[in-house]
């Protein structure tokens, strides 16, 4: 009963949220409201039993997507013009037809967390759920299915978020063309700010050691390298806002963070290669071990997450960079 | 039916608020933060697939008999971070359109492009 | 044990209803720095209040440590995050309401 009505709440929550998100103008605002509905979706997924996806949907959405919203807004303009009718009908119809379509296919499907319900009884739930500890050996499941059971697709995953690095590197990584130059394009906080100087002293140290927490206990816990690289990311993220760009750039120049990149990129294809050599599969982690293939497996699983970690910790702070570095951005007091 | 069902049905509602944004706005990052609503209401839905009652998280412990399905969660946390790449790159052609046109409203550059074509 | 559960049950509630008053203040207060003030409180006088309240409730020493570090953590960052945005406002220059001196940069 009382998760029923943490459920209604933090639905209605969620509704109002996505309500605001298309009702305001006022873009900054938007972006807020667009990271808290990332958040209060999380609350949903740990109450659904979904603790890595909560763990990843807070750290990217809650956190690494907003900021690029708002890099994005400060290079832009931050208010829209309302939308005129021609527009709003025809997709406020096109909507509830689509709507309308999916709650009636929504009917067929089993009942909520029903104990019968196809999926459950899928033979490969069972694989999964039992024969793991004996093929692989680690408690945490959602791992042991991302880096073993479906390898190949997370390889994909980390291609991706390396070409999504080095597509905005393309598109923003130098000063824009057209801006007026400006010497320092953050304004580093630091020389007003004494709070937020010490205070991002005391805790970058802290957000750092928990990335590498996240990243190593991934096996028997909520976690693994997607987290990982992201908490990276946000520590490195929180320095270069607090200390000004130039500073950050000076601690993770945009060579060494490339390089990063593809050696992540290169880790997870290396180790897949590596299996081809000796004379299994790709990614085909049990021949690592030399006979034991547990201990092949976990080798293979450590190898795979740190290189997922490096690429996106890179990648992140790849795309902060690309946005923060580009452009004037705006004089203190005018505005639009 | 709705005490079984409703979970789905939040879903779709959430969206189809995300569709309406990204079909009816002219901003560009508005309609990137819509699709960003979509996104998040479609894991919504493939997770709340996954669910088993008096389950628990699908962590082996001696402690527990009933897990969650991994697989949903495998698939969706593909997607986040596929998901924050798309955005990632998205946002950097919206940047670089406003720099090219001055403006970040779609019909606005649409219009700006149709008066050079006349003019030429 | 039920003196801890009513002291648990005391702070919750407190918690509980500092967040609201931050939420009405948030829709009520007239200006930006009232504001702010009031949201403040939502952050860390309400949240931490109530993560004392679950810290009397947990039977696990593990649990109770996790939730001291959250408690901690909270400490540090919510006043932070307020007092940067008060800071912002007042460099973009904003001043309050009442008219104080302005800060001398």
């Amino acid at each position: 009963m009382s998760t029923l009505l943490i459920d209604i709440a933090l639905f209605t929550i969620l509704t109002v949220i996505g309500l605001a998100i298309a009702r305001i103008r006022q873009l900054f605002a938007v972006a807020m409201l667009s990271g808290l509905f990332s958040l209060t979706c999380a609350c949903i997924f740990v109450l659904q039993d979904a603790v890595d996806v909560a763990f990843t949907e807070a750290a990217v959405g809650a956190g690494m997507t907003t900021v690029l919203f708002l890099g994005a807004l400060a290079l832009t303009r931050s208010r829209e013009e309302s939308t005129p009718r021609s527009r709003s009908l025809p997709a406020m119809l096109a909507a509830l037809a689509t709507g309308a379509l999916l709650i009636y296919a929504s009917l067929d499907l089993p009942g909520f967390a029903a104990a019968d319900a196809p999926v459950h009884r899928h033979p490969l739930t069972a694989r999964y759920l039992q024969d793991s500890p004996s093929e692989i050996g680690i408690p945490n499941v959602v791992t042991s299915v991302l880096a073993s059971y479906r390898g190949y697709d997370t390889f994909g995953e980390v291609v991706v978020v390396f070409t999504a690095g080095i597509a905005v590197l393309m598109l923003l990584g130098r000063g824009a063309a057209t801006s007026v130059s400006a010497p320092a394009r953050v304004q580093p906080l630091h020389q007003q700010n004494r709070v937020l100087r010490v205070v991002a002293k005391l805790l970058i140290p802290f957000i750092l050691l928990f990335a590498l927490y996240v990243q190593f206990h991934g096996d028997y816990g909520p976690g693994g390298g997607f987290q990982a690289g992201v908490i990276f990311a946000s520590g490195l993220i929180l320095y270069a806002l607090v200390f000004g760009l130039d500073a950050a750039r000076a601690v993770a120049p945009l060579a060494v963070l490339r390089g990063l990149a593809s050696l992540g990129v290169l880790l997870y294809g290396g180790v897949g290669v590596a299996t081809l050599l000796l004379g299994g599969a790709f990614l085909e982690y049990g021949r690592l071990g030399g006979g034991d293939a547990l201990a092949g497996q976990h080798l293979g699983i450590l190898l795979v997450e740190l290189g997922v970690g490096i690429c996106v910790t890179a990648a992140m702070i790849l795309l902060f960079f690309s946005f923060a570095g580009r452009g004037a951005g705006r004089p203190g007091k005018t505005d639009e | 039916m709705i005490v079984t069902h409703y979970n789905y049905w939040i879903a779709m509602v959430l969206m189809m608020i995300g569709l309406y944004v990204v079909m009816s706005h002219a901003n560009l990052v508005k309609k990137l933060i819509g699709l960003n609503v979509f996104q998040v209401a479609v894991f919504l839905l493939y997770i709340s697939l996954g669910k088993i009652e008096n389950g628990t998280a699908p962590i082996l412990d001696a402690a527990f008999t009933t897990y969650s399905h991994p697989l949903p969660h495998v698939l969706i946390l593909t997607a986040i971070v596929v998901g924050v790449a798309t955005t990632a790159v998205g946002l950097a052609l919206a940047v670089r359109i406003h720099e090219a046109y001055g403006t970040i409203s779609e019909d606005e550059a649409l219009q700006r492009d149709q008066q050079e074509r006349d003019a030429a | 044990m039920t003196l801890l559960h009513l002291a648990s049950d005391l702070l919750l509630g407190a918690g509980v209803l500092l967040v609201l008053t931050g939420a009405v203040g948030l829709h009520r207060l007239p200006e930006f720095f009232t504001r702010t003030h009031a949201a403040s409180i939502t952050d860390s006088a309400g949240a931490g209040l109530m993560l004392a309240g679950m810290l009397l409730r947990v039977e696990d020493g593990g649990t109770a440590v996790r939730l001291l570090l959250i408690l901690l953590f909270l400490l540090f960052t919510s006043p932070t995050a307020s007092h940067a945005l008060a800071q912002a406002a007042l460099q973009d220059g904003m001043t309050p309401l009442s008219g104080a001196r302005e800060r001398a940069r």
